[in-house]
């Protein structure tokens, strides 16, 4: 096989691994808050959407990241008020965010269909890009992909060696025992949604900006919940977020790879499509097969409400 | 001043009835006001969207076609919810039940048999319940979370839909079109009513709500499944075995959804295309919540979702409005009903805050 094709296979691994690298860690910040948030789905559309107007309508891709980001916070502040002020059931919050989110993003970006965006030119880092085969996987990418590199290294430095990220962990560890010792439970849930919020409405206007670059209804096609699912495989650790992310993309994209290739192969293109979710559900097993491994892992409070001065 | 919400003694009763009609006044409320940011009459986006549907006997018909796949659905999903079991796979448990059951009326078209339409929609039920299956065998074997491998069936459901209806079960006289042939009039649903589209799928419905009641109120069943759900520690205390809770909950939901599918096809739609459900499952988690997972409330919330989807439709028609605007007022309700909500089990005060 030709190194180039080998070399394009990676890049687009890295390509398509790079929003549920950023949209798995927002929500791995959340769920160590102890917030179970799925509304990933939703909120990616919206940012989605949002990314795709406003770079469409300012000419500018940054703006774009910067509108899909403020519109992921906004959707998961909705979340924050039903779950956390509220005290909804957080399940059932994070769906009416995923249904109301994938509603409305059909809804706004009905006049921006069938508009495409001049593809953004990735940044090249140099030197760095003339290493063979790995060079222009890596190093000649959009900027959302160095800053997904980052991101992983920033949330694993900011849980693990930063006071706030103590905190932020022992409040979804005990919400109880922090609330006691003086730590504003409901506060810091608040600021973790709407991080993880942020962290999807980016990975949504990744989508819609450079991933393809135009807006189809439908067009996250699940990757929220994949995201979802990357953060138990992950077993909550920010470095196998991003090992699971580029197996997930990798698999996303050896099936384009082998519909793209054409006649030889005689598998229907469904079938190849459904890979991704199949994977999805395979890797779920796998890990969770062994109940210990999720009860020491998950966030102990994960997903139960709390009530403050009770 | 602050405002706090304070605990109840106990669970206010009034409110757990009144929290979903202020969840559809708000709703009505915030549809005025989405108008208004549309730059439309808020008066007349209310009138074509909420009451146009029922200008005559026909639209009021087509409400009860519309909520009858909601009702299947959500009683057979608010059954599993009683217990915690979260299946959001619906939508691809309908579409199975769909495949399953036109399965059969493509096998033996144009068989005049009594049995066909029978044996159809009792394959769709269990299309359904094999899709449900899954995420139920994944959940109690590997304690693999039932919301996301239910969830990831629905995307595999739809594609092998997709796969069927552009392949192997293509009508060769469809133009190329991705849809099978029409079945034939023996497979197919009667009409209840004529001159509207009203079928046999209604009396399926009202019957699964009938029969949902009595399970779940009167069955040491689903007595069982109703203390799982509230209180998880007394019920595995009492033997009840959490495993069961989840088979049930999810092969109610997967069947009845089954039979939503098949009765669709077999219905209103009369073939199998790649456009069998509006998001009908997910509609239907909406209403089972709306309708307090109980028959009697689905019967109502079902009736009001469907309202919504046809709102959507002469939104589209009449105010030049994209018809998913009816999942914008679905999400909405079921928001401001999670909201409402509060008042059940805490009550709201005034206080001064504090220094």
């Amino acid at each position: 096989m030709e190194l180039s094709f080998i070399s394009s296979i990676l890049f687009a691994t890295v390509v398509a691994g790079t929003p549920l690298i950023i949209v798995a860690l927002g929500e791995l910040v959340t769920e160590k808050s102890g917030v179970l948030n799925l509304g990933a789905e939703g909120i990616m559309s919206v940012g989605a959407v949002a990314a795709f107007a406003t770079a469409h309508h300012t000419g500018s891709p940054l703006l774009g990241i910067l509108a899909g980001m403020g519109a992921g916070m906004l959707m998961s502040l909705l979340f924050g008020i039903s779950a956390l002020t509220l005290m909804a059931n957080q399940v059932a919050s994070g769906l009416a965010l995923s249904i109301f989110g994938v509603g409305l993003s059909a809804f706004i970006g009905k006049p921006y269909e069938s508009i495409a965006l001049a593809s953004v030119t990735p940044i090249r880092i140099p030197l760095l890009n003339k290493i063979p085969l790995l060079g222009p996987s890596l190093f000649e990418q959009q900027g959302l992909v160095y800053f997904s590199w980052v991101l992983i290294a920033a949330v694993a430095w900011f849980l693990y060696r930063s006071r706030s990220g103590l905190v932020l962990r022992a409040v979804g560890e005990s919400p109880v025992a922090a609330h006691s010792i003086g730590y504003g439970v409901v506060r810091i849930r608040y600021q973790a949604v709407l991080f993880g919020g942020a962290m999807a409405g980016i990975g949504g206007a990744f989508l819609s900006v450079f991933y393809t670059p135009m807006w189809v209804e439908g067009m996250v096609a699940g990757r929220g919940w994949i995201a979802l699912s990357l953060v138990v495989f992950a077993t909550w650790r920010p470095m196998r977020v991003m090992i699971g992310a580029y197996l997930f993309g990798g698999c996303m994209i050896t099936q384009m790879f082998v519909q793209g290739s054409g006649a030889r192969i005689s598998i229907p293109a469904q079938f190849l499509s459904s890979l991704p979710y199949v994977a999805t559900i395979l890797v779920l097993v796998l890990i969770s097969r062994n109940r210990s491994t999720i009860r020491i892992n998950s966030p102990a409070s994960l997903g139960q409400p709390f009530l403050p001065d009770a | 001043m602050w405002l706090k919400f304070e605990p109840r003694p106990e669970p206010s009763k009034a409110m757990t009835y009144l929290s979903p009609i202020l969840a559809v006044g708000l709703m009505f409320l915030s549809g005025l006001i989405l108008f208004l940011i549309l730059g439309k009459s808020p008066v007349e986006g209310f009138k074509v969207f909420f009451m146009n549907p029922l200008k005559d006997s026909y639209g009021v018909a087509e409400l009860f076609l519309k909520a009858t796949p909601l009702m299947l659905c959500a009683v057979g999903l608010s059954v599993g919810f009683k217990a915690n079991v979260w299946n959001i796979g619906a939508e691809g448990q309908l579409l199975i039940g769909a495949l399953a059951g036109g399965w059969l009326a493509l096998r033996f078209e144009g068989s005049n048999s009594p049995f066909l339409l029978p044996s159809m929609i009792i394959a769709g039920a269990l299309g359904g319940m094999l899709w449900a299956a899954i995420p139920a065998f994944l959940r109690t074997r590997f304690n693999a979370n039932e919301i996301l491998t239910s969830l990831m069936l629905v995307y595999v459901a739809e594609l092998m839909v997709s796969w069927l209806v552009h392949g192997p079960w293509k009508d060769p006289d469809g133009f190329n079109f991705p849809q099978t042939k029409l079945f034939s009039a023996t497979a197919t649903l009667p009409i209840l009513l004529a001159g509207t589209r009203v079928n046999a799928a209604l009396v399926f419905a009202l019957g699964a709500l009938v029969v949902g009641w009595v399970f779940m109120n009167r069955s040491f069943m689903g007595y069982q499944m109703k203390v799982a759900g509230q209180a998880e520690f007394a019920g595995r205390y009492a033997g009840f075995s959490a495993k069961r809770s989840v088979w049930i909950g999810m092969l109610a939901g997967g069947a009845m959804a089954g039979v939503a599918g098949i009765s669709e096809v077999a219905g209103p739609i009369g073939q199998i295309t790649e456009h069998i459900s509006p998001g009908y499952g997910f509609a239907a988690m909406i209403v089972a919540f709306v309708g307090r997972l109980s028959p009697i409330g689905i019967l109502f919330s079902s009736l009001l979702m469907a309202l919504l989807y046809m709102g959507g439709e002469q939104a589209q028609q009449y105010l030049a409005l994209p018809s998913s605007i009816s999942k914008v007022f679905q999400g909405m309700l079921l928001f401001f009903l999670l909201g409402s909500d509060v008042f059940i089990n805490f009550r709201p005060r005034l206080v001064r805050r504090r220094k």
